[in-house]
Parts: C-alpha cells; structure tokens; sequence
C-alpha cells in the first residue's frame, strides 16, 4: 500500500509533469491567465488522465509488448512484438477516449461540459497525456501501479497550472520591464515554481 | 500574410517569426532534453525532419482529407514520421535513443509539428509547406542549440564532451553551476532570450 501512495505523491510532487518533465506546457503557459479557466482545464486533464493510462497500460500489457498476445493461446501471435505501432495505438486511444468522455459529459453533466468549453477537445493535443502514457510505458507498471500514476500526475498537472493561473492574476499589478512583460516573465515565473517543487524530490514515504 | 518568397517562408520563422520565442509552440516535448548540447542537436534534426516531411505529405494529400477528420489524418502522417525517426535512433544509435526516452514520441504532441501542418499545410502546395516546416523546424533548433550550448558550457564546462571550463574537481578553476542542470535553469533561458528578443524587436512586446 505504501507502495502506491509514494508512487501517487512522486507523480504529484517531485516529477510533477508540467515543472519537471515540461509536459503540456503550450497550453500551461496559453491558458493560466486566469484562476477560473485554469481549474476547467486542470479537472479536465486529470480526468483524461485517469482514463487514459490505464486503458494504454492495458494495451501495451495485452496486445502490444513482446509475448502479450500469448493470451490467445497461438503460438505464432505469441512470439509477436508490436511496440512499433505503440504511438499511433496510444495516440489514438486518446483522442478516441478524448471524444468519447466530451460525448458523455454533453449528455449527462451539460453544466461541466460548458464550463470545460473548447479545452476538452485540445487536450488530445496536450503532451501531458501522451507523455503520461510512454512513462508508464518506460517503467513497464502494472496496472494499479498505472491507475495510481494516472491520477496523481493528472492531478499534479492541474494543481500547478492552477498556482501558476493565481500567481499570474497578481503579477498584473507588477511594474515588469517591458520586454519582459507576458511571457518572459511567465517563464521565469515558472522557473521558481520548478525549483520549488524540486524541493519535495527528498521525500521519501 | 502578403505573398512572400520561397526564401522568406524559409528564413522568417528563424529569427522573425521564431516558433518558440515568439507563437510560443513547441515547448512542450523538448526542453527536458537540452541538459547538454548533444542530444538537443539531434533532438533538433529529429523535430526539423518531422515538421518538414509531414508538412509536405499533409500538403500532397490537403485536398483529399475531409476538414471534419482532419486532425486525424494529420495525427496519422505525423505519428507515422515520428515512429520512423525513432525506429532509426534505436537502430542506429541506441544510447542516444535511451537518453532521450519519450521525448522522441512527444514529437507528435508537439505542437510546432501540429501547428504548421494545420496552419500553413492545409492551404499551401507541398514545396512551399515543406520549406515553411524546414524553416520552422530551423527556428526551433537555433533556440534548443543556444540553450543546450549555455547549459552544457555552465553546468559541466564542456561543449559536446570536450572540456572547455576546466572544473575545480579536476584541477581546474571552474565551479559548475549545478542549477544548470536541472529543469528549472530552461525556463530561465528561455525567459532570457524572450526577453533579448523582444528588446531587439520592440514591435512584439505584449501589450496588457
């Protein structure tokens, strides 16, 4: 159990994915301008998240990796290694589950379907989601292991770009050289918020 | 945008118009990769490839692809480039292709590769779209190189492998500064060279 919980709290903390792998960070830095937004977008990619990490965990474990189609029980299928069309299955499964999950929410919560607006369909383009699923990929998980990992790095996404939305409705205020100004100084704002975090990376649970 | 020349499309998004200083696209996948000066050149002919070779398939078949499923097919032909590029750094250079991890299958998020085909694609022949992502693609390496150039020479005193700061551990007067290489150092350089940029180019200052 502890297991998973030191697992959850790495992929919110120490390797956050927006601060320290740079995932999704077009959009990080597009669409923190304000608080109310930011937090739309960061529910909306934990969700994805969730979903989408283990259902790709699920097809690298089942279909694609070398010997897992062992399961349907032919020889010349088991000895198969599908990791080559890894990308376009992953990609592919994303912007399915993308549409799918924008489908459910107009049917049957309209009020968080508005609220997300045109955020939900970009996030098939998110790096978070894509490079969510080729880490799990790399560290080879199970699939609680993914389903942990999947929420806590859809949530450590959402939590930053929502602290950064919020430093940035202050930073409003501030008297920035002009060529500074937007998105030099969100960068370096960044920056600081990066080496905040970096300090959690001792945590050992 | 007026009618421009073969050499403007190619030359504009280096310095001008450049993908990452200025449209702000194309962070996402690359920045982890500019530790040292290495990996960022090849991660820089890795995305200049892809933009320019999708670019001009997106191109080739515009007219064929209904607008509805656009995005896509787009996808398809990108994801089909990029499987290729890292099928050819496992084979050929492996330890490269270990040290870059998925950072090379984030070059299909990668919103450069994304934003070209569906801004500049769709509309315009294939020589034109493949000179606009090869100068997109060059734009993008110019910013990696100057960041995996500063953050290899700062971090470890050494360009591509060859000591050029002598460090005090071996003997020498350098202290590597350690912040160098870690993330948070990228996003102050890219911070820095907006700002250069915008101090030479005044016109794209934002105004709030």
């Amino acid at each position: 159990m502890s297991h998973y919980l030191s697992l959850f709290v790495k992929s919110i903390f120490p390797e956050n994915l927006a601060l320290a792998f740079f995932l999704g960070m077009c959009t990080f830095l597009a669409v923190s301008k304000n608080v109310k937004t930011a937090l739309g977008l960061g529910i909306a990619v934990t969700l994805i998240q969730a979903i989408t990490v283990p259902m790709n965990n699920l097809i690298f474990q089942y279909l694609l990796q070398p010997g897992a189609l062992s399961w349907t029980g032919s020889k010349s299928l088991s000895e198969q290694d599908l990791m080559f069309v890894g990308l376009i299955c992953y990609i592919g499964v994303i912007a399915a589950m993308v549409q799918i999950l924008e489908m459910a929410l107009d049917k049957y919560v309209p009020s968080l379907y508005n609220a997300l607006g045109i955020f939900l369909p970009l996030i098939t383009v998110n790096c978070a989601i894509l490079g969510g699923t080729l880490l799990m990929v790399e560290r080879n998980m199970t699939f609680p292991e993914s389903v942990v990992f999947g929420v806590g790095s859809g949530f450590g996404w959402g939590m930053a770009i929502v602290v950064l939305a919020g430093i940035r409705e202050k930073l409003k205020y501030s008297d920035v050289p002009p060529g500074l100004r937007g998105l030099g100084i969100t960068f370096i704002t960044v920056g600081l918020m990066a080496l905040a975090f970096q300090s959690f990376s001792g945590i050992k649970l | 945008m007026a009618e421009q020349t073969p050499k403007q499309i190619l030359l504009d998004p280096v310095l001008e118009n450049n993908p990452i200083t200025f449209q702000i696209l194309g962070l996402c996948s690359s920045l982890a990769v500019t530790t040292n000066l290495n990996t960022s050149i090849v991660m820089a002919i890795a995305v200049t490839l892809v933009t320019a070779c999708s670019s001009a398939a997106v191109a080739f078949i515009r007219l064929q692809i209904p607008s509805s499923i656009r995005i896509i097919v787009q996808m398809t032909v990108i994801a089909s480039m990029v499987i290729v590029v890292d099928q050819f750094l496992q084979a050929y250079a492996f330890s490269l292709s270990q040290k870059l991890s998925v950072f090379v299958g984030l070059i299909i998020t990668n919103c450069i590769v994304m934003g070209r085909a569906e801004a500049y694609a769709m509309k315009n022949g294939p020589w034109l779209s493949f000179l606009d992502g090869l100068g997109n693609g060059l734009g993008y390496s110019v910013v990696l190189i100057i960041i995996g150039l500063v953050r290899e020479l700062l971090g470890s005193g050494k360009i591509l492998g060859v000591t050029i700061l002598k460090t005090v551990t071996d003997g020498g007067f350098y202290v590597p500064n350690g912040l160098m290489l870690i993330s948070p150092s990228a996003f102050f350089l890219i911070g820095l060279l907006v700002w250069l940029n915008r101090t030479i180019r005044p016109n794209q200052i934002e105004k709030e």
